[in-house]
């Protein structure tokens, strides 16, 4: 029975001398955040990893919102360095940050996301406003105070300046990033505006809207061909066939890189990252090479790596400022969130 | 009427009413069974079809150089034709090699390189190329300057972003550790608390609560265990996050009914003749249990072990919790390190945009079937092999 009894608290004391030490320094960077910031922080992560000698960060697609959650619990090994997002910080998530003792924070803005209504080339240019577009796709409309199942066939049903032709929009399907910009930017920034009760994003699925994959070439070759069919996705695929295709313009301004980078452009968001500055050096390692490989031009410059993976460079002059301001861990001040 | 039921005649009308309707229900079920194999024979068919590929690779023939501007980037080591089809990871670790080995500079090197992922693409399914790099291509496999060969990458590296490079070994790794950890945990606790329950406890209303217990325990979805070992583990404990002490640790608590059930069942089937022989030799309980129980029990305990590892091993949902589903290229050297296993990297996989990514995802649960396979044959043999029937 003594050995037994013995054994059992040797196992007991081993399996919580195992967990208790844990609270070491990492060395690798952990970093959390937005699906759409994603593959590219990913690829920067990869490039990071094999062109230094520090070990490859480690990071999870957690949205925006859940990387903030992690990233504003506190200092230590066990929170993440850097979190990624694809719309700015909210000032109530920079006070959780604060209470919990994570108080300098540096911002790093790295481009742009826009999504674009395109058609055929052979089309004339046309002008939708964001309304428009909600009334095109949504599954109900609202008519006398009551909503009703959605009746236009032709875009000149919604408004006679519009030319008559059939609405028939390809897009993506409910599990894109870029259906959920498109909910968000479009659907439920207008709807109330629109006579909805409050925002609105069912789409309609009577054919007029088809899901076209998360394959944005095919859904180019399909609006080619089909001249009336618009076609809705990432600003990059535009800018790669602007033989064939081109986008209307949303509230009276054309998607340019120009526009989206400035946000004129309304359908179009911005790309973040936020640094830990209390874990550099203390709690990991690496943090300043990784950080500076995602600014550098090879990287966000207008014909850097990750342009070809599909994101839209900050303008010339935004993004010498953000490169500086991280280059320098510029403190994030409440002021900057609520402006 | 009556006599005719009794002797039960062929031709009675009834009794040809329930032959017809054992017919037919052996035919539903065999049916069944059809239905059911077709599903296989399609999902294999399909996966097999689809990952097949995978296994192979195109490489392409290039001259290194190692030069002043290579040690800068390591594309420059290319000729610039050769930057649009040689994998850009081939060449992105030349500054570091150069860095390690300064004799390296002025001179070349001639090897084979794994072509881009699109142009491997190419090569295998006609998938679309600019026409300009399609004529490129085709030259240089008419020169036998592109070849294919054995994918020893994919069994080699990690996950990448250049589907060309990606490969399965980090994951396997980290599946081993998680699996390592969820035995050391899940194994003991449960193999002790079954022979406690079985041969120790008395049964009064305290231990059919537990027992109760245990046996919903089972059934509770992994989900569940996944926010639990969240809370437990991460947040009391503190144990790093995405790190495979925490998945086994969760995937353990998932595991632990099922040990303490099919251990108790092994425990329950060694006859009591045998506990009553040595009890009368003048063996304690605890003799009785080691030297007899335990020993003749053990086969069907290492089969109800082996079984839960498996079901653990294709979990996915609790890990999703405990920040496995990441993307962790480099394998884990220890139990503290971020790791992925083999479930969570097809399903990254999966989600990937780009076309080459389909071969790799079902490439991927090809191994991972191979593996549960293998598993289940063992608890199959070890059953068939030790089991003894009294």
């Amino acid at each position: 029975m003594k050995t037994w009894k013995k054994s059992a608290i040797a196992m007991a004391a081993l399996m919580s001398a195992s967990t208790v030490s844990v609270a070491q320094e990492r060395d690798q960077i952990r970093i959390v955040g937005s699906s759409t910031v994603y593959p590219f922080a990913s690829y920067v992560v990869e490039e990071f990893g094999a062109t230094s000698r520090n070990p490859t960060p480690t990071i999870e697609s957690t949205g925006s919102g859940g990387g903030l959650r992690l990233f504003c619990e506190g200092i230590g090994a066990g929170t993440p360095d850097i979190t990624n997002a694809s719309r700015r910080m909210k000032p109530s998530e920079f006070d959780r940050c604060q209470e919990n003792g994570v108080e300098n924070i540096t911002e790093a803005m790295i481009g742009s996301d826009g999504i674009v209504f395109a058609q055929s080339a052979e089309n004339d240019d046309l002008n939708l406003t964001r309304e428009q577009v909600l009334l095109a796709v949504a599954a109900e409309v609202p008519k006398n105070g009551d909503l009703v199942e959605n009746p236009y066939d032709n875009w000149s049903d919604i408004d006679s300046s519009l030319p008559d032709r059939e609405i028939e929009i390809l897009g993506p399907p409910t599990t894109s990033g870029t259906r959920d910009a498109f909910e968000e930017l479009v659907m439920a920034s207008v709807s109330e505006e629109a006579g909805y009760p409050g925002e609105y994003t069912d789409v309609r699925s009577d054919g007029a809207y088809v899901d076209s994959g998360e394959n944005d070439n095919l859904i180019i070759k399909r609006i080619q061909e089909n001249r009336s069919a618009f076609g809705i996705f990432g600003y990059g695929f535009l800018e790669e066939n602007r033989d064939s295709v081109k986008a209307a313009s949303i509230d009276g301004v054309e998607p340019t890189t120009e526009n989206i980078s400035t946000e004129t452009y309304p359908v179009a968001r911005s790309l973040w990252f936020y640094i830990k500055k209390a874990h550099e050096g203390d709690v990991v390692s690496g943090i300043d090479g990784y950080v500076s490989l995602f600014m550098d031009d090879l990287m966000i410059g207008p014909d850097g790596l990750l342009v070809e993976e599909g994101l839209i460079p900050l303008p010339e002059k935004a993004r010498r400022k953000w490169q500086e301001r991280v280059a320098e861990r510029v403190n994030l001040k409440r002021s900057d969130l609520t402006k | 009427m009556s006599t005719r039921r009794l002797t039960g005649s062929a031709n009675d009308p009834h009794i040809r009413r329930r032959y017809r309707a054992e017919k037919r229900f052996k035919a539903y079920c065999i049916g069944a069974v059809g239905i059911a194999f077709a599903i296989i024979v399609a999902f294999f068919t399909d996966i097999i079809s689809q990952g097949y590929t995978a296994f192979w690779q195109h490489q392409v023939q290039v001259t290194l150089e190692y030069n002043d501007r290579s040690a800068r980037l390591g594309q420059f080591a290319l000729d610039s034709d050769m930057r649009d089809i040689a994998s850009r990871g081939a060449t992105r670790s030349i500054p570091l090699e150069m860095e390690d080995n300064p004799d390296l500079m002025g001179t070349t090197d001639q090897r084979w390189v794994p072509v881009k992922a699109e142009i491997d693409q190419y090569l295998k399914h006609g998938h679309d190329l600019p026409a300009e790099l399609r004529q490129q291509v085709d030259a240089l496999a008419d020169s036998g300057r592109i070849q294919s060969a054995f994918n020893t990458r994919f069994f080699t590296t990690g996950d990448s972003k250049l589907p060309e490079l990606a490969g399965i070994f980090s994951a396997a790794v980290g599946t081993l550790y998680v699996l390592g950890i969820t035995l050391v945990f899940a194994f003991p606790i449960g193999v002790m608390s079954a022979v406690y329950l079985e041969e120790f406890a008395p049964d009064n209303k305290l231990t059919q609560t537990i027992e109760v217990n245990i046996n919903n325990l089972a059934a509770v979805p992994s989900i569940i265990f996944g926010l639990l070992g969240l809370a437990l583990f991460i947040n009391f404990f503190g144990v790093p996050r995405s790190s495979a002490l925490a998945g086994g640790l969760t995937l353990g608590l998932m595991t632990l009914p099922i040990i303490i059930i099919s251990t108790r069942a092994a425990l329950r089937a060694v006859p009591d003749p045998i506990r009553q022989g040595a009890f009368a030799m003048g063996c304690s309980r605890w003799q009785v249990v080691r030297d007899h129980v335990l020993p003749s029990s053990l086969p069907g305990i290492l089969t109800g072990t082996i079984i839960g590892l498996a079901q653990a091993m294709g979990e996915t949902a609790p890990l999703i919790i405990v920040g496995m589903i990441a993307y962790i290229p480099e394998a884990p050297s220890g139990i503290f390190e971020s790791a992925t296993v083999l479930p969570a990297q097809v399903f990254t996989w999966a989600s990937e945009p780009q076309q080459a990514y389909v071969e790799k995802t079902a490439a991927g649960i090809m191994v991972l079937l191979a593996v549960l396979l293998t598993l289940n044959a063992t608890a199959v043999f070890l059953r068939r092999k030790f089991e003894r029937r009294w």
